[in-house]
């Protein structure tokens, strides 16, 4: 059939199997509006407060579906507001595909009204990105960036669609979903040598992210942990990536994770490492980083293996595939003496646990997991709330943590709440900080309007709190500009946008919030005041390595 | 430290160049020699590489170019499995105290003279890098005007080609 260029674009998303799709219209976009007001029994769209909502919606929708988050704006200042969050998925591996209208061939270049060079901006933060200069190349080329967001390691695509390309007129024919390329376990040769290393192991530990919650290998990875006898860690991005309360999981690694997932990785002579790339925030100062550990390095991205920290044996393959093939090959055995140890670092973290009652952090989450149904996605923004929430919160099924992990952003959480929401269906909480929540708290409005059901736990320090806490341990607590003096009243802010608020400043009147807040169909924020000072501890300094971890707080500070 | 020569197949799209250098820029890759034209085949150009580095900043280079999407096949090309020329015009003041030695040793090199005016000779020299190297070195004895040289070209040896040898597409 003939159509226009901007009932391809629509079409197209349909025949992909898009659902929902996320975005704010304007001038160079409208005949795509158009053609969602035609076909909007077929596809829905949810219209955000601002774009950046809308694209941190569409990566939270990705992150908990594991499909491809699909977000439109328009030219100019519509296409630049997508850049923190295109950024934001391209620095976490999200598939996702931003669609923009642009001016008119003709004008293009010409620094003409709402015009900006969107696909210059964003090459370095995406993926790829493409240009469509004609109507004929549209279908085929929104079809490739389907593929190619999800393809290897999944990352975002962004679409320039002149407007003139969206009124042209050509042949549509539908066709079926793309398929991704094949995924391939890594060459024999290669998994023997791995198994070799594996086998020769006294002190093995496996260090799992993102790419294996992509990857799908979760059965894989904790049958070759079964069989070696391993302890388990994860970087953040890996976090819900197996159950919290799995036996051999000691929890995050890095800059605040957990001490003895830590210390074991410090430990061991073997560093299994599935789908994450040794961030400096894992890492630390990387001359002392595991000195001791060899490692077996698997991705399904080459230039990962060996980039900041050398592996012995690096594999570029699909980790599910590998692990089946590596798994036969492996000897079983017992590792007494390794899980002693293990055993010794849980009992130094437990020795400093933060076992102090009232409404600490730490309490906080723990009262917020026995409302958590198995699937209730989790997301957060950036901060210490964020690391109180990695650390604490317990995690059944994956993808049920939603974070900006790579770029770190703030304001993240309001568009990502929402997103995992409608991939979801499910009660979604976003656990937030007054100074996050502030950057993006426009998208309550959104999550009225469509009725969300979100609960936001809002935590209220009334300061930029990792700032501080940084401003505390290394620059003499000079506290510059992270004392938030505002007079923001939450509750009456909520009331404005249409929502329930409660402000809780005790245990007990949060668990009756969180109660309340589960029991809502509509969103629903708990504004929970916590002291200023509250530390996020472990911490490895930056730049430091495990001889440097500060476990407690200082004791000059209150 | 040492050199490097990577060829590598692209297609022969728009802004394809602007995404090779922009990764090469951001992941601060230095490159010394950069060439880039069209193929026997108008769908694709070849990009060939020249930069000098460490074993493991090579192989992150070709992992990085890897992934971009444009890229059709890469290969690593050196002096025992390739042949390679750049060709280099170098434009000399016309001074009659040293016009004799300029013009000798142009002709000792077998340079080419492509302009001729009461004030400036212009040369032309193909061949492979050092070589141009040494002409230019060479010629700093006298008062060099201006010079440009193309960067390295590279084909392999043999009948194999880019296509058919490490290709990934």
């Amino acid at each position: 059939m003939i159509l226009s260029g901007a009932d391809i674009i629509v079409k197209t998303l349909i025949e992909q199997g898009v659902e929902t799709v996320f975005g704010y219209p304007g001038g160079q976009i409208i005949h795509v509006y158009d053609s969602l007001y035609k076909y909007k029994k077929e596809i829905n769209h949810v219209l955000t407060a601002h774009e950046q909502g809308a694209v941190h919606a569409a990566d939270g929708f990705a992150r908990a579906s594991g499909k491809v988050g699909v977000v439109m704006a328009t030219s100019g200042p519509g296409a630049t507001n997508l850049v923190t969050g295109i950024a934001t998925a391209y620095l976490d591996s999200i598939p996702m595909v931003a669609i923009c209208g642009n001016v008119m061939t003709s004008q293009i270049g010409t620094d003409s009204f709402q015009e900006i060079d969107i696909t210059g901006i964003t090459l370095p933060i995406t993926k790829h990105n493409f240009f469509v200069s004609s109507v004929s190349e549209l279908a085929e080329t929104i079809r490739l960036a389907f593929k190619i967001a999800l393809s290897g390691r999944p990352g975002p695509v962004l679409i320039d669609v002149p407007k003139d390309v969206q009124i042209a007129k050509c042949e549509y024919t539908e066709q079926a979903k793309v398929e991704i390329e094949e995924r391939k376990p890594a060459k024999d040769v290669r998994i023997n040598e791995a198994v070799q290393l594996i086998n020769a192991s006294k002190k093995p530990f496996i260090y799992f992210g993102g790419g294996l919650i992509a990857s799908g290998a979760q059965e894989e990875m904790l049958s070759l942990a079964e069989k070696i006898d391993a302890p388990i860690g994860c970087s953040m991005m890996g976090l819900s990536g197996i159950p919290t309360d799995h036996p051999r999981f000691l929890g995050m690694q890095g800059m605040h994770g957990h001490y003895a997932s830590s210390v074991a990785m410090h430990n061991a002579d073997l560093i299994i490492s599935l789908g994450v790339r040794f961030n400096d925030r894992v890492t630390g100062k990387r001359e002392k980083f595991a000195k001791n550990a060899k490692i077996v390095h698997i991705d399904i991205d080459g230039s990962e293996l060996s980039k900041t920290v050398d592996s012995s044996i690096g594999l570029r393959a699909d980790i599910k595939l590998t692990l089946q093939k590596l798994l036969p090959l492996v000897l079983d055995s017992k590792k007494d003496e390794w899980q002693k140890a293990v055993e010794g670092f849980k009992k130094e973290e437990k020795e400093n646990e933060d076992m102090r009652d009232g409404l600490t952090p730490k309490n906080a989450i723990f009262a917020l997991n026995k409302y958590l149904g198995e699937n209730t996605p989790i997301a957060t923004d950036v901060g210490q709330h964020q690391m109180w929430t990695a650390q604490n919160a317990c995690f059944k099924n994956p993808r049920r943590f939603i974070s900006s992990g790579g770029l770190g952003t703030m304001g993240f959480g309001m568009g990502a709440a929402i997103g995992a929401s409608y991939a979801t269906g499910e009660k979604t909480v976003l656990v937030t900080g007054d100074g996050s929540f502030g950057m993006c708290l426009n998208e309550l409005a959104t999550a009225v309007t469509y009725n969300v059901p979100l609960v936001i736990l809002l935590f209220n320090n009334g300061v930029l709190g990792m700032v501080r806490q940084w401003q505390t341990l290394f620059f003499n607590k000079h506290y510059s500009n992270t004392v938030l003096q505002r007079k923001t009243d939450f509750v009456a802010l909520s009331n404005a946008f249409g929502l329930k608020a409660e402000r809780v400043d005790n245990l007990k009147d949060l668990d009756k919030a969180l109660k309340n807040a589960f029991e809502s169909k509509a969103p629903y924020l708990i504004e929970c005041k916590i002291d200023k000072d509250e530390f996020v501890l472990p911490m490895l300094p930056p730049g430091g390595s495990m001889d440097d971890i500060i476990v407690a707080k200082p004791l000059n500070n209150k | 430290m040492n050199k490097y020569t990577v060829a590598v197949l692209v297609k022969n799209q728009f802004g394809v160049l602007n995404r090779v250098t922009s990764m090469f820029r951001r992941r601060q890759f230095n490159i010394n020699a950069l060439t880039v034209s069209e193929t026997e085949s108008n769908d694709y150009s070849r990009i060939t590489v020249m930069f000098f580095g460490e074993e493991n900043k090579k192989q992150q280079l070709i992992n990085q170019l890897y992934k971009l999407p444009d890229v059709c096949s890469i290969k690593e090309l050196d002096s025992t499995n390739s042949v390679s020329s750049e060709l280099l015009l170098i434009k000399m003041a016309n001074e009659p105290t040293t016009r004799d030695d300029v013009l000798t040793a142009a002709k000792a090199f077998d340079a080419k003279t492509v302009d001729y005016s009461k004030a400036s000779m212009v040369f032309e020299l193909t061949g492979d890098s050092t070589r141009i190297d040494d002409f230019i070195n060479l010629m700093r004895d006298y008062e060099i005007l201006e010079i440009c040289r193309t960067g390295i070209v590279s084909l392999e040896k043999g009948a194999s080609t880019i296509s058919k040898s490490g290709g990934i597409m």
